[in-house]
């Protein structure tokens, strides 16, 4: 569209910064709260402009934490939440293009059926399974584990079903020119399918890990040592000190640092993005 | 190098569909045989069969002297081309070339050697680097050619590699494939569409329809003599005029017709052997309307409806301006000896 309305560009431009406006400034408050010393954010007047308290509130955190409220030091709850968070995104891309790979490219008996139990598993959640799952995992043992923590929710339809729709659009000749060139099955797989879906699984990847990272109620359930804390679960505890005033700087740093890795993570990856939609292939 | 051998090939879908229907064909070593039909006719299928990658239903697939019906694509020591290419989008063309040979486990600089030679015959040497997005539609069919070059297969298989060119690459890469294959001399079965291609690059044609073998022979024979009328109008362009025996009865002087083979009762006339001017050997003379002039350079099609039964007809002259305004009367003539005899019911010639 070339047009040329002075009037209109103005607009334009002026709804988007709006736009970027009311998504950031929250963040922007909570950047500040977080360099001011604990009572400044409830005196009524937000104060728009950076205190000198930023280095004590962030080593604290980091450090040892914030013991009054019963929350362990931010970099152990970090550092859980991205064990976490990894194991769930790289698990669900691991299985679920292994069973895409399966359901597109073999022909077995009741293929079909496999995928519709696969794809009927959409409708069951966590949530809607929690207490089962729960009882599971608690007869397993693994309470107050990593595994608990990740692998009830790493099997994943939304993961197969996609890498199923994404493996149905890529040429059938390239898996028959590969088995020409003398490739078996896993070969073919490892040597051209993976290749070719990298942008895929980076994009899933992205998706994944945020959905890990912010898991609440699952970590909330099968963790009661604090060793095993998430920083979703961490700022929840920092927030519940009914009977303090809350210690908005504290919470507000690990605000802060809890959104330092996923916005790596989309940084990282949006580059593979990028190149995967303008080098499209074929 | 290798015969290939076709005994009572039949091919069943699941549901019961046949999609060929008992193919007998003997291919001999260093032979290049087209398979040409209209589409659906199981030419690709066929093919398919062939390089392993559909299941033969019922019949015998020799390669050379080897049964190959059980084996896998990879051991029945065939290279493919694909319509599409299918190269690997993510490798560069000399991985592309290479791939093949590596999971055959050849040693590194015997891969060089190969690929260097291939690259260096379908001149693409420059573009070893390069990845196949950044190649155009003629490069990447020649990678798809290399790839199947370096192999040093027993027999190449072709499906339509030439139809996703334009017209002008088409006709130059028709000419250097049937070059490479001259010079290679390995067994290449080609499947295609055009007749024009089947015509020019074949050794020997074989012309299916519905699953079924057409005819078999050299193109010329084909072409002069079609054994159904199933192939008289699918080989040549325009296709061959069908006129009923009846109609040309009664616009002959003489008793002409008298002696065509029994049971015929329609004959096929190619559009070139029709004339604006009357040969010296026994003939017929039609006359008709011209409806459409068609001037292509250096040949002109006349498209009109004979008087008296309003059929359409095509005849080819050489190029230059209408005999005739159209809309008026033109008279052309046939010789005798250029008529095909077919019965209409069975479809297939007469004598």
């Amino acid at each position: 569209m070339v047009e040329n309305r002075p009037f209109l560009n103005i607009l334009t431009h002026a709804v988007l910064i709006l736009g970027v406006l009311v998504v950031a400034f929250p963040v922007y408050v909570a950047f500040i709260a977080s360099t001011h010393e604990p009572g400044a954010f409830v005196r009524g007047v937000l104060p728009l402009t950076p205190g000198d308290n930023l280095w004590d509130t962030y080593s604290q955190m980091l450090g040892s934490g914030w013991q009054v409220a019963g929350a362990p030091p931010l970099w152990l709850m970090l550092s859980n939440s991205t064990i976490m968070a990894l194991t769930i995104a790289i698990g669900k891309i691991a299985i679920s293009i292994l069973s895409a790979f399966a359901i597109v490219y073999f022909r077995f008996r009741f293929r079909l059926l496999a995928f519709w139990i696969i794809f009927i598993t959409l409708m069951l959640p966590v949530e809607v399974r929690i207490i089962p799952t729960y009882a599971v995992v608690a007869n397993l043992g693994m309470l107050n584990s990593y595994a608990g923590l990740t692998l009830p929710l790493i099997a994943s339809a939304t993961a197969t079903f996609l890498f199923r729709q994404f493996f149905m659009t890529v040429p059938e000749e390239l898996m028959e020119a590969s088995r020409v060139d003398g490739a078996g099955p896993m070969k073919f797989f490892k040597d051209i399918l993976l290749p070719v879906s990298i942008t895929n699984i980076a994009a899933l990847f992205v998706i994944m890990f945020i959905y890990g990272w912010v898991q609440y109620l699952w970590p909330l359930l099968v963790t009661t040592d604090e060793d095993f804390y998430t920083v979703v679960l961490g700022i929840k505890r920092l927030m519940a000190s009914s009977d303090r005033v809350p210690a908005w700087n504290l919470i507000m740093a690990t605000v802060m640092l809890a959104m330092v890795p996923p916005v790596m993570v989309v940084l990282l990856m949006q580059k593979l993005f990028v190149k995967g939609l303008t080098e499209t292939e074929k | 190098m290798a015969s290939i051998t076709l005994e009572g090939i039949k091919k069943t879908y699941a549901g019961g569909v046949q999609a060929v229907k008992g193919i007998d064909l003997a291919i001999e070593d260093g032979e290049f045989v087209v398979l040409v039909g209209p589409s659906g006719c199981g030419k690709s299928t066929l093919l398919r069969m062939v390089a392993g990658l559909e299941t033969i239903s019922e019949g015998t697939l020799k390669i050379g002297d080897r049964v190959v019906n059980k084996l896998e694509p990879a051991e029945r020591d065939i290279a493919m081309v694909f319509q599409n290419y299918a190269l690997y989008p993510h490798m560069t063309v000399y991985n592309n070339l290479a791939y093949g040979l590596k999971n055959r486990g050849f040693k590194k600089p015997a891969i060089e050697e190969r690929v260097r030679k291939a690259a260096k015959m379908l001149e693409i040497e420059e573009y070893l680097q390069r990845k196949p997005r950044n190649l155009s539609g003629g490069q990447r069919q020649r990678v798809a050619m290399g790839r199947a070059l370096v192999r040093e297969p027993a027999a190449f298989l072709f499906d339509e590699p030439l139809s996703n060119l334009d017209a002008k690459l088409r006709v130059q890469m028709r000419v250097e494939i049937k070059q490479l294959q001259r010079r290679l001399k390995t067994t290449s079965l080609y499947v295609t569409h055009d007749q024009l291609e089947a015509m020019t690059l074949g050794d020997r044609l074989v012309v299916l329809n519905a699953g079924k073998i057409e005819q078999v022979g050299t193109p010329m024979e084909i072409f002069n003599r079609p054994a159904s009328m199933f192939v008289a109008g699918f080989i040549g362009s325009p296709a061959m005029n069908m006129l009923p025996v009846e109609y040309l009865a009664t616009r002959s002087a003489d008793n002409l017709l008298d002696d065509l083979p029994a049971g015929t009762d329609i004959v096929g006339i190619r559009p070139d052997d029709m004339h604006l001017s009357a040969p010296s050997a026994p003939h017929l003379v039609v006359d008709s309307t011209l409806e459409l002039f068609e001037a292509a350079g250096a040949e002109s099609h006349l498209y009109v409806r004979l008087a008296g039964s309003e059929q359409p007809t095509v005849i080819r002259t050489g190029g230059g301006e209408p005999p005739v305004n159209e809309g008026e009367t033109l008279r052309f003539y046939i010789a005798r000896s250029a008529l095909h005899p077919f019965n209409r019911e069975s479809g297939q010639r007469t004598g």
